[in-house]
């Protein structure tokens, strides 16, 4: 209950910015302030202009699972630094930093749990942890619950909210998109259905690895995806970049997308799709 | 190296006689003379290579960054300059059969010392006119998706794949991204996993990120002594934590990104050899190191069947990453 304390106080004080109380938060598209309870009644999807505010990893497990369905899977592998990475602090330094503000030892969590019924492995990238990028633990996270949705016979639905790869332990880092992309290959052989949620933003090394390979890709409203990031190709080409560009609707109509999801429907979206793909899901009930 | 300097010598002492003869003679001996300055201008630059490499070591704090230096020089032999020296009959296989055909990924059916192979290799311009052309060997994702292609061909026709890996990264632009760069890596990143024939991977000169990891998925990774692979540029990342690209040699230290840092982090079998100073002072040695360690790789992995090829790639990668477990 410890970790409940953490999310509670830490989320909507950041959201909300230094003069409104923790109950409120303000919208960072439309800038109305709303009633933290109404936020969550309505998945933190702004109920004035529909935009989908960034959930950490607890969240959005709450908004997509079976209330009390989640058992945790992930939390046993802890960060290490194997290179000694120093820049304007140490990479040590930086992670009790984020560990203390998200109260999870890295930039994800993983379990089993239900989504209207249907059983799946579920994985959430945390982007309130270092930005949620990917180095050894995440990579390694990710794989497991990849390797123990095919050991219980499950499909895995995978939320991502990254920045890439992890700077402080690169090489290790880049090569976790290798290790995630063989680990997913058990589901691929048990023909379990491996769906993608893309939330905003998605960019890096995880577009360019496990996020991007999955049977499934939908995405949530406006959130920006991508490889490169904006700033960089500005740096690059020189001009401004067209309206929309890298967000979820401008990729759907580049076909790079099965289709843009509302975070409010996706329950029902998901628990339809993996029963139209996976029709002995219907059958599973609870007691997977 | 002595004999270098001593050339270098030489080169000076007849470029001043020449000049000399000139002046006294009024004739004009310009065609003679400039090809033999930019000799001695190269050999300079060389020199001096030579002389930074050796003090390197005593220079704790920029060993790695003079290492990408010399990996980025401009006389640095290319992939195609390694292919003319090592392969026979390289058929170059064009396009994506989707979009485009990218200049800066190439690739076909080629005889590597001897043993026929699908060659992949990312391919920087050797002037300015051909560097802009290849985009200085960064992909948009046509490039990745010919790479599937030909791992399609290979693995139909049995052939091993020997991917030279040189670039600074996947290109980054507006239409790289409209057309799915994140997706044709991750992409090639699962095909190449899937492989049923070898692969034998080495790193030329420069291993810039998820573009070089790519055509990276390897049943032996190698990397030349003075390339360097990483998550990330050393101007990148000090470009995100100092807010400064001049950073950049600082980057260098803190990414661990040489030959030596690699091979002892476990991303990489090998370490090739360079002729001292750099490749580009030797570049036929440099090709001759390099084809002798691709083909012994390509050998030592040519009795094994597909199921252990597959297994072997897939435990390598998946055992990549250093963590504790609680």
């Amino acid at each position: 209950m410890a970790l409940e304390h953490f999310f509670r106080r830490s989320r909507p004080k950041q959201q909300a910015g230094n003069d409104l109380p923790d109950l409120w938060t303000k919208c960072p598209a439309c800038k109305e302030t709303i009633y933290n309870k109404d936020l969550d009644a309505n998945s933190w999807v702004c109920p004035k202009c529909g935009h989908h505010l960034r959930l950490d990893a607890q969240q959005r497990m709450d908004v997509l699972l079976d209330p009390g369905s989640f058992e945790q899977l992930s939390g046993r592998v802890f960060p290490s630094d194997p290179l000694d990475f120093v820049d304007t602090e140490t990479y040590p330094e930086r992670l009790e930093r984020a560990q203390a503000k998200t109260g999870r030892p890295e930039a994800i969590l993983t379990g089993r749990g239900q989504i209207e019924g249907v059983p799946v492995m579920v994985a959430a990238m945390d982007f309130a942890f270092s930005g949620g990028s990917m180095g050894s633990v995440v990579g390694e996270e990710i794989a497991r619950a990849a390797e123990a949705a095919a050991a219980a016979d499950l499909p895995l639905v995978l939320v991502a909210a990254s920045g890439g790869a992890r700077m402080q332990e690169s090489a290790l880092s880049l090569m976790q998109m290798a290790k995630t992309t063989v680990a997913l290959e058990g589901l691929h052989a048990k023909g379990l259905p491996y769906i993608s949620v893309l939330s905003d933003p998605t960019t890096g090394g995880v577009t360019a690895s496990f996020a991007t390979i999955a049977d499934v890709i939908i995405a949530e409203p406006g959130a920006l995806i991508g490889f490169a990031g904006p700033r960089v190709i500005q740096q690059t080409i020189r001009q401004s970049l067209p309206e929309g560009f890298q967000r979820s609707e401008f990729l759907l109509e580049h076909g790079m997308l099965d289709d843009v999801v509302d975070r409010r429907e996706q329950r029902a979206y998901l628990a339809r799709l993996l029963r139209l793909l996976k029709p002995s899901a219907r059958q599973q009930g609870g007691e997977q | 190296m002595s004999g270098m300097s001593d050339l270098l010598r030489d080169l000076e002492h007849k470029v001043r006689d020449l000049e000399q003869t000139a002046r006294k003679t009024g004739q004009n001996l310009e065609t003679a003379l400039a090809p033999l300055r930019e000799e001695v201008a190269k050999l300079r630059r060389a020199e001096d290579d030579r002389q930074t490499g050796r003090q390197a070591p005593e220079k704790a704090g920029g060993e790695r960054w003079e290492r990408v230096g010399l990996a980025r020089h401009p006389e640095r032999p290319t992939a195609l300059d390694y292919v003319e020296r090592l392969t026979e009959d390289f058929t170059q296989l064009h396009g994506d059969r989707l979009y485009g055909d990218d200049p800066a990924l190439l690739g076909g059916p080629a005889v590597w010392q001897g043993i026929p192979v699908m060659l992949l290799l990312q391919q920087k311009g050797r002037d300015t006119k051909t560097k802009i052309k290849r985009r200085f060997g960064m992909s948009n994702p046509e490039g990745y998706r010919k790479a599937m292609r030909l791992m399609d061909l290979a693995d139909k026709f049995g052939l091993p794949v020997v991917a030279l890996i040189d670039t600074p990264g996947a290109y980054p632009g507006i239409e790289a991204e409209e057309r799915g760069q994140g997706w044709a890596i991750a992409e090639s990143i699962q095909r190449m996993s899937r492989l049923k024939v070898p692969a034998v991977c080495a790193v030329l000169s420069e291993g810039g990120s998820g573009g070089a990891l790519a055509i990276g998925v390897g049943n032996r990774v190698l990397i030349m002594e003075n390339a360097w692979y990483s998550v990330i540029s050393p101007e990148a990342c000090a470009s995100i934590i100092w807010k400064d690209a001049a950073q950049a040699p600082a980057a260098a230290e803190a990414l661990k990104l040489t030959a030596p840092d690699l091979l002892e982090l476990g991303i990489v079998e090998e370490v090739i050899p360079e002729p001292a100073g750099g490749a580009h002072l030797d570049k036929d040695a440099a090709a001759q190191a390099l084809g002798e360690a691709v083909s012994r790789h390509l050998r030592e992995l040519s009795s094994l069947r597909a199921e252990e090829l597959l297994a072997g790639r897939a435990e390598r990668f998946r055992a990549m990453g250093v963590f504790e477990e609680r």
